[in-house]
C-alpha cells in the first residue's frame, strides 16, 4: 500500500501525468531531481535542518482537555501545525521544494493559492532563498484572506489576482499552469498540494509525511500506544494525507478526511467530492470530482478558502475505493460553531480549514469512549480569518 | 486515404501549405458555427479544427478562454459540437478535427466518442493534456475507429520523446511554436526552423506549425522558413469571432481575413 503510486505516478486508476507537451520535460526534471535527492544524505540533513531551526518543528502533540471534557467523548490530540513558522503545515512541503528549486537551478517560483497559508508559505522560503516570487489567488479569495495577501507583499511576493470563472483556487491553478508553460525554462511552480501531475502528489505527501512520523513517536511517547483515529480536514488533502499516510500499515486505526459541505450537500453548495463527485480529470490528475455530466467542472462553495475545491488528492480517491480512509463533510456553520468551541476551550483559534475536522468530531465525538485517542490535525490557525468570521452572523 | 492525407497531398501538389483554421465551436452559437466553417472553407481554409468549449482550458490564452466561456454560456457540449459536425457533414467534405480537453471526453466514455465521432465524419482530434503517455487506450480506438490522434511537439520536447510521439502519431503533427499559451506572441522563428527540421527527419508525416500565428506576413514567414506542410490560425480568427454580436458583418471580415491567409501560403 505505501509503495504507491507507481513509476508512471498512479494510485489505482487515479493520479497520472495530463499535462500540455510543452510541460512534459519539466516534470520529468523535477521527478528526477526529487528522486535522487530523496535519498541524498546532504539533502535530507538540510532540509531536516530548515524544518528543525526555520520551521520550527517538531510541532508539538498537545493533549486538549477541555475539549475532551467538553465532547465527553475520546482523549482528544491535537497535532499543532497551526504552530509551525507562518501559521500551517504549508511549509513543509515548500521548505522541501525550495531546496528542489535551487538544485534544479532555477531564479523563480510560481504557486496558486486559496486561503493564502501556501502562498505566504512560498513567498516565506521564496524571500530566504532570494527567488523571484508570483503568487496567483483569485479575487474572491484575496478579499476573504486580505491578511495574507499583506502579509505576501510583505514578504516580496508579486501577488496577482485572478478573476476568471469562479475567482477561487481553481482558477489560480489554472492561471499558475499557464505562468508555467510560459516560462518554464526559469520557473519552478510550487504547487501546495497533493495534486496536479506525478511527481507533485507524491512528493508533496513525502514532505507532508513529517506531521504523521512525529505524530507517531509522540503518541507513543505520550499514551504508550498508539491512537484509534485520526481525522484531518481535506481540500487538496495535503495536510491529511501528511498525519495519515505513516499509520496506514496498521490497519486498527480509523481514519477520517473531512471536506467542505458548505451550505449542505442538497444545496448543490459545497466542495464535499467525495459525496457527489465522480471520476475525471483536472489540473493534469485523474482523481475524484465535482463535474457536470458533460465534464465541465463545476463550481464549489465553502467558507473556507482553502477548502474550496473541486478536485481530492488522487492519493485519497485511491484510499476511500480501498476503505481504507472515510470521508465525511462539515458544513459552513458547523465549522465556525468548532471554531469558536476551540477559541473558548483551548485558547487556540484555528484556520477555518482545520475547523472542519473539528466540526466533524464534535459530530461523532459520542460513538467513541473515553479510553480511545483521536489525533485531530490542527493545519493552521485562524488569524487570517478573523475579519470573516466576525462577518458571519451564525455565531450564537 | 483519409481525408487529412488527401489534403495534405493536394496543396503540395498545387504548391500551397495547407491552412488549419481554429474556431471555437458555439462562439457565439451553434448554428453560427455551421455558418462560420462553410463561409471559411469558402475562403481557403483547407482543414477545420474545431474547438471544444471547457470550463479550465489551461493550454489556452485569454482569446480562447473568453471564447470557451461564451460558448458554454450556450450550453455547449461535446455532445452538441458532434451533432453539428454531423450536420456539416451534410454540407461539406472538408476535414474537421476536434481540439478538445480530455474530461469532456472522458465523461461521455472515451469508447463512445471514437464511435459517435467516426459515425459523423470527424477526422481527427486533438487532445491539449493528453501527454503519450497516458495515451494508450485512445491509441488503440483511434486506429480502430479510424480517427487520427494528432499529438503536440513543444519547443521543450526532447529528441528522445520526439522519436516516441512521431512513432505513436497520425494525420500529422502538431508543432507548438512557443513556450506559452494560445495566441501569445511569436518573437523568434530560429528555434521553430530547428525543431521542425529535426521532426522532418524522424518522420514522412506532414508537420503543421501553430500558437502565435497572427498575421499573414508571419504565416508566409513561418511556413516558408520551416518548410511545414501546415500553418494553424486560431486566436487571430476568434477575434474576429469575438465581434460577432456587434459587428453584422463579421462573416464577410472573418471570410476575408481567412482568404488573405490563403493567399500568403501560396507558392510560385
Amino acid at each position: 500500500m505505501t509503495s504507491l503510486p507507481n513509476k508512471k505516478g498512479r494510485f489505482g486508476p487515479y493520479g497520472g501525468r495530463y499535462v500540455p507537451e510543452t510541460l512534459m520535460s519539466a516534470l520529468v526534471e523535477l521527478e528526477a531531481a526529487y528522486l535522487s535527492s530523496k535519498e541524498n544524505p546532504k539533502f535530507k540533513r538540510e532540509l531536516a535542518n530548515a524544518l528543525k531551526n526555520y520551521v520550527g518543528r517538531p510541532t508539538p502533540l498537545y493533549f486538549a482537555k477541555r475539549l475532551t471534557e467538553a465532547l465527553r467523548g475520546p482523549k482528544i490530540y491535537l497535532k499543532r501545525e497551526d504552530l509551525c513558522h507562518t501559521g500551517a503545515h504549508k511549509i513543509n512541503n515548500t521548505m522541501g521544494q525550495v531546496l528542489l528549486t535551487r538544485q534544479m537551478g532555477k531564479k523563480r517560483v510560481i504557486a496558486e493559492t486559496g486561503a493564502g497559508q501556501h502562498g505566504v508559505a512560498v513567498a516565506t522560503v521564496a524571500a530566504k532563498f532570494n527567488l523571484e516570487c508570483k503568487i496567483y489567488m483569485g479575487e474572491v479569495d484575496k478579499t476573504r484572506q486580505k491578511p495574507n495577501v499583506t502579509r505576501m507583499e510583505h514578504l516580496g511576493a508579486e501577488v496577482v489576482g485572478v478573476s476568471e470563472g469562479s475567482k477561487t483556487l481553481k482558477d489560480a491553478i489554472n492561471a499558475a499552469m499557464r505562468d508555467w508553460t510560459t516560462n518554464v525554462a526559469n520557473t519552478h511552480y510550487i504547487l501546495g498540494s497533493v495534486l496536479g501531475p506525478h511527481p507533485y502528489p507524491m512528493m508533496i505527501r513525502d514532505f507532508q509525511s513529517v506531521i504523521g512520523l512525529e505524530a507517531h513517536q509522540q503518541i507513543l511517547k505520550a499514551e504508550g500506544r498508539l491512537p484509534d483515529c485520526l481525522i484531518a480536514c481535506v481540500g487538496g488533502g495535503s495536510n491529511a494525507i501528511g498525519l495519515f499516510h505513516p499509520f496506514l500499515s496498521n490497519k486498527s486505526i480509523r481514519m477520517i478526511g473531512v471536506e467542505a459541505g458548505g451550505m449542505g450537500i442538497a444545496s448543490g453548495k459545497h466542495a464535499a467530492r467525495m459525496a457527489t463527485g465522480s471520476i475525471g480529470v483536472l489540473h493534469g490528475t485523474m482523481t475524484t470530482l465535482l463535474q457536470d455530466p458533460h465534464g465541465q467542472i463545476q463550481e464549489t462553495h465553502s467558507v473556507s478558502a482553502g477548502l474550496d475545491y473541486a478536485a481530492i488528492g488522487p492519493e485519497h480517491s485511491y484510499y476511500r475505493d480501498k476503505k481504507r480512509i472515510e470521508y465525511s463533510h462539515a458544513t459552513d456553520e458547523a465549522a465556525l460553531r468548532a471554531f469558536r468551541l476551540l477559541a473558548r476551550t483551548e485558547g487556540i483559534l484555528p484556520a477555518l480549514e482545520s475547523s472542519h475536522a473539528i466540526a466533524y468530531l464534535m459530530e461523532i465525538a459520542s460513538s467513541f469512549d473515553s479510553r480511545q485517542i483521536v489525533i485531530l490535525n490542527l493545519s493552521g490557525r485562524g488569524d487570517k480569518d478573523i475579519d470573516q468570521i466576525t462577518s458571519e452572523e451564525v455565531l450564537d | 486515404m483519409s481525408r487529412i492525407q488527401e489534403t495534405f497531398q493536394r496543396s503540395d501538389a498545387k504548391h500551397e501549405t495547407v491552412l488549419i483554421a481554429y474556431v471555437m465551436a458555439g462562439d457565439p452559437n451553434l448554428s453560427t458555427t455551421e455558418k462560420i466553417v462553410l463561409e471559411i472553407e469558402k475562403a481557403g481554409a483547407d482543414m477545420i479544427e474545431l474547438g471544444v468549449p471547457f470550463s479550465d482550458p489551461v493550454a489556452d490564452g485569454p482569446t480562447i478562454q473568453k471564447a470557451s466561456e461564451r460558448a458554454l454560456e450556450k450550453g455547449v457540449t461535446l455532445k452538441s459540437v458532434i451533432e453539428t459536425v454531423s450536420a456539416l457533414r451534410k454540407q461539406t467534405q472538408i476535414p474537421i478535427l476536434l481540439m478538445t480537453y480530455l474530461n469532456p471526453i472522458h465523461a461521455m466514455g472515451v469508447e463512445l466518442f471514437f464511435k459517435k465521432g467516426r459515425a459523423v465524419g470527424i477526422d481527427g482530434v486533438i487532445i491539449p493534456d493528453m501527454p503519450l503517455e497516458e495515451a494508450e487506450a485512445y491509441l488503440a480506438l483511434s486506429r480502430r475507429y479510424r480517427i487520427n490522434l494528432i499529438f503536440l511537439i513543444a519547443p521543450t520536447t526532447s529528441p528522445s520523446r520526439m522519436k516516441k510521439i512521431v512513432k505513436a502519431a497520425s494525420g500529422f503533427i502538431y508543432y507548438v511554436t512557443l513556450t506559452g499559451t494560445t495566441g501569445a506572441p511569436l518573437q523568434e522563428t530560429n528555434s521553430v526552423v530547428e525543431q521542425v527540421s529535426k521532426i522532418k527527419s524522424l518522420t514522412k508525416m506532414p508537420v503543421a506549425v501553430g500558437f502565435g500565428i497572427s498575421d499573414y506576413a508571419q504565416a508566409r514567414a513561418v511556413a516558408h522558413l520551416t518548410g511545414a506542410d501546415g500553418i494553424i490560425v486560431g486566436s487571430a480568427l476568434v477575434k474576429t469571432i469575438e465581434t460577432a454580436s456587434k459587428d453584422a458583418f463579421f462573416l464577410s471580415k472573418l471570410s476575408e481575413q481567412v482568404s488573405e491567409f490563403k493567399e500568403a501560403l501560396r507558392w510560385p
